[in-house]
């Protein structure tokens, strides 16, 4: 089943504004170019909670999530 | 147009805290609820509040309620209504120990007790020095809060409609409220949620100012509805501007920081709250600290190369200390301002916070407007509770900890009043008016057509900084002049709005388009109140209303003790006596008193 690039993308509106502020630049720079497995990665990433993802954003909390470590990084560099 | 139409007891727009305490109250009440949601519940922004909820519990330091209906009545610079003000401070105990059998993980003493800490402008014994009064889940207390509210839905029932953006309110002729129109994300169909009651706890509008702590998702939807649909705005021109956000990017860095010892310093590195606030210091009130903060920056006594910032310090205090009850500050530190807080001090400046006024409603939480002479009456089926509302418990500045108990005592208070209102038959299902939804279509129509108009982050971007520029923590006349001018400029923008992808399934653009709409209603309600209101009062402050004998702290009780309320419909301003009477008979009012800390 394909996954809808336009609800992954509001579902990247998080309750931070730190996770906001990380998530503009990730969308500006990455989320165009992202392949649909990369897609289905970051729709899976976006399940979180907030805390725990921006714990794994800015490094705090190790991602133990093989398939979550990509998007990570991309967020970090973002 | 065939439109989609459910019905409910009740409609609750908005999942954060105060849509949450108020949708449990009805749900276990047995109500058919429907609470609609930009995003999923635990995502509101009430998960970023970190500081705490305020209670007079007392175990950590002696306290009682007089004195924290005192703090609250002082902070607001009397501007807060005092019965309100009263049932908020006498409620705080319930609604926290409630929330602590639902299961909220609150830090506790050695014996066992819910912790308390101290919190800016929160004293015992009137003013005479900090009190510990703040219940904390570490620094993550709405996120508790929030969770534990939500679980506690799930269990009674409650029915979510998550990624439903609310467009309108409906109103009949006679101005009842009968529910909302909305739009589902994934679909992009309109639908109208009739109801016996509307309530609304959509937030505030922070995203209105260039510089916010706030989220991206407030957006002020439910003061922007009500708004356009003819209810008055109240105290719009009272913005919190939080002492501390990082410099540059906005991220917050609770109080709680200073709670536990963190203290400001300028660029000689002098604890300068010392001469702005000898009692609590850099606990002082926070427009008290923002403006110490800017009078020190302006005054060429900032830090860093533009001398455009101060620095919060916290290298005293232990790595253990920072680890344990401040563990998010250091990331947040790192991350923005590239600065760790154990070994050096952290960049911070004041920045756009919290939305004091709102949505007109009383204590019982029914949204109120004027009619027939008198200033106060009830908008039937209409409810409102939150950020979005003003009660007005928080007046021209709020407490930190207050926002958190306002939303927990408010939702529950408006969703007991519409239990009440339920039970007692007053309630009924009002026939919809065949134009229900045309006004919501309307809207969407037009992103559909509009061609050779504005582009939607173009006219945000222009708002913010107008609202920066001429509404910011300092208020000139001749700026405020100027911005009322370039605010309704920038509101003709956003009246021609376009979107490049016309897509009717998760179309981004298209609800950033339907935000602006209600941003920009806000914005101008902000800056016409501010421009009206000659006096200064908390966080409202004039160049032209200094601090002088006749008026302490440049304040007018005489022409100023009063609400504003702001009219969309030609830009009208009305204004409604401050309720300076307590609730119950036997508690005595606040008098009228300089404010000092």
């Amino acid at each position: 089943m394909s996954i809808n690039r336009g609800r992954v993308r509001w579902q990247c509106r998080r309750a931070l504004l730190e996770l906001d502020l990380v998530f503009a630049r990730f969308l500006e720079r990455h989320f165009d170019r992202l392949s649909d497995d990369q897609l289905a990665d970051l729709d899976d990433l976006l399940r979180c909670d907030d805390y725990d993802l921006w714990a794994m954003v800015n490094g705090s909390k190790t991602c133990d999530v093989d398939r979550w470590k990509e998007m990570i990084g991309l967020l970090r560099q973002a | 147009m065939n439109v989609a139409k459910r019905t409910f007891d009740a409609v609750i727009v908005g999942a954060g805290g105060a849509g949450l305490r108020a949708a449990l109250q009805l749900s276990e009440a047995g109500l058919k609820t429907a609470v609609l949601t930009k995003v999923f519940p635990t995502r509101s922004h009430t998960v970023a509040a970190q500081g705490g909820v305020a209670a007079s519990l007392g175990n950590s330091t002696e306290d009682n309620w007089h004195w924290h209906m005192y703090d609250t009545v002082k902070g607001s610079d009397w501007l807060g209504d005092q019965d309100a003000i009263e049932f908020m401070v006498r409620k705080a105990n319930e609604v926290v120990i409630e929330l602590e059998h639902y299961g909220m993980p609150f830090d506790r003493t050695d014996n066992g007790k819910i912790y308390q800490r101290p919190f800016g402008g929160h004293s015992m014994n009137y003013g005479q020095a900090p009190v510990m009064r703040s219940c904390a889940a570490a620094d993550r207390t709405g996120h508790a809060m929030l969770h534990a509210l939500y679980q506690r839905n799930v269990r009674a029932n409650t029915q979510f409609f998550v990624e439903w953006m609310a467009l309108d309110l409906i109103r009949n002729s006679e101005g009842d409220v009968l529910g909302v129109t909305a739009i589902e994300m994934e679909t992009g169909e309109v639908s109208i949620f009739h109801a016996k009651a509307t309530i609304f706890a959509t937030g505030g509008a922070g995203r209105i100012y260039y510089s916010s702590t706030n989220a991206f998702i407030n957006t002020g939807d439910g003061v922007g509805m009500a708004a356009r649909s003819g209810i008055p705005l109240e105290d719009m021109e009272f913005w919190q501007f939080h002492p501390t956000g990082v410099a540059g990017a906005g991220v917050l860095i609770t109080e709680g920081v200073r709670g536990e010892g963190g203290i400001l310093r300028n660029a000689s590195g002098e604890r300068f709250m010392e001469r702005y606030a000898p009692n609590l210091k850099d606990l002082a009130s926070r427009d008290v600290v923002s403006r110490s903060m800017v009078t020190e920056i302006n005054e060429g006594r900032g830090c860093g190369p533009d001398k455009d910032h101060v620095l919060l310090d916290i290298t005293h205090l232990s790595p253990e200390t920072i680890m344990k009850r401040l563990p998010g500050i250091r990331e947040i530190s790192i991350q923005f301002a590239g600065v760790d807080p154990i070994k050096a001090p952290i960049p911070v400046v004041p920045t756009c916070h919290y939305q004091m006024g709102g949505i007109p409603t009383n204590y019982k939480g029914q949204v109120v407007a004027p009619k027939n002479g008198d200033a106060n009456v009830p908008v039937a089926g209409f409810y409102a509770a939150g950020e979005c509302a003003c009660a007005s418990v928080h007046g021209a500045n709020r407490l930190g900890t207050n926002s958190l108990l306002d939303l927990l005592v408010f939702g529950k208070s408006a969703g007991e009043t519409v239990v009440e209102d339920f039970k007692s038959g007053n309630l009924v299902l009002k026939p919809l008016p065949a134009d229900a939804a045309d006004v919501s279509l309307a809207r969407i129509n037009r992103l559909e057509t509009q061609t050779g108009g504005s582009e939607v982050h173009d006219v945000r971007l222009a708002m913010q900084r107008t609202m920066q520029k001429h509404a910011g923590v300092f208020r000139f006349k001749e700026l405020l002049q100027q911005g009322v001018t370039s605010i309704l400029e920038v509101a003709e923008q956003a009246k021609v709005t376009q979107i490049a992808d016309k897509s009717k399934v998760w179309n981004t653009a298209r609800t950033e388009a339907l935000e602006l709409d209600n941003l920009i209603e806000v914005a101008k309600a902000t800056m016409i109140s501010a421009e009206a209101r000659k006096e200064s009062r908390g966080a409202h402050v004039r160049d032209d209303a200094p601090d002088t004998a006749e008026h302490p702290n440049g304040r007018d009780d005489q022409n100023w003790l009063k609400h504003t309320l702001w009219y969309s419909e030609g830009n009208r301003l009305d204004y409604k006596p401050v309720n300076l009477k307590p609730l119950s008979a036997d508690v005595e009012p606040i008098a009228l008193a300089k404010r000092t800390y």
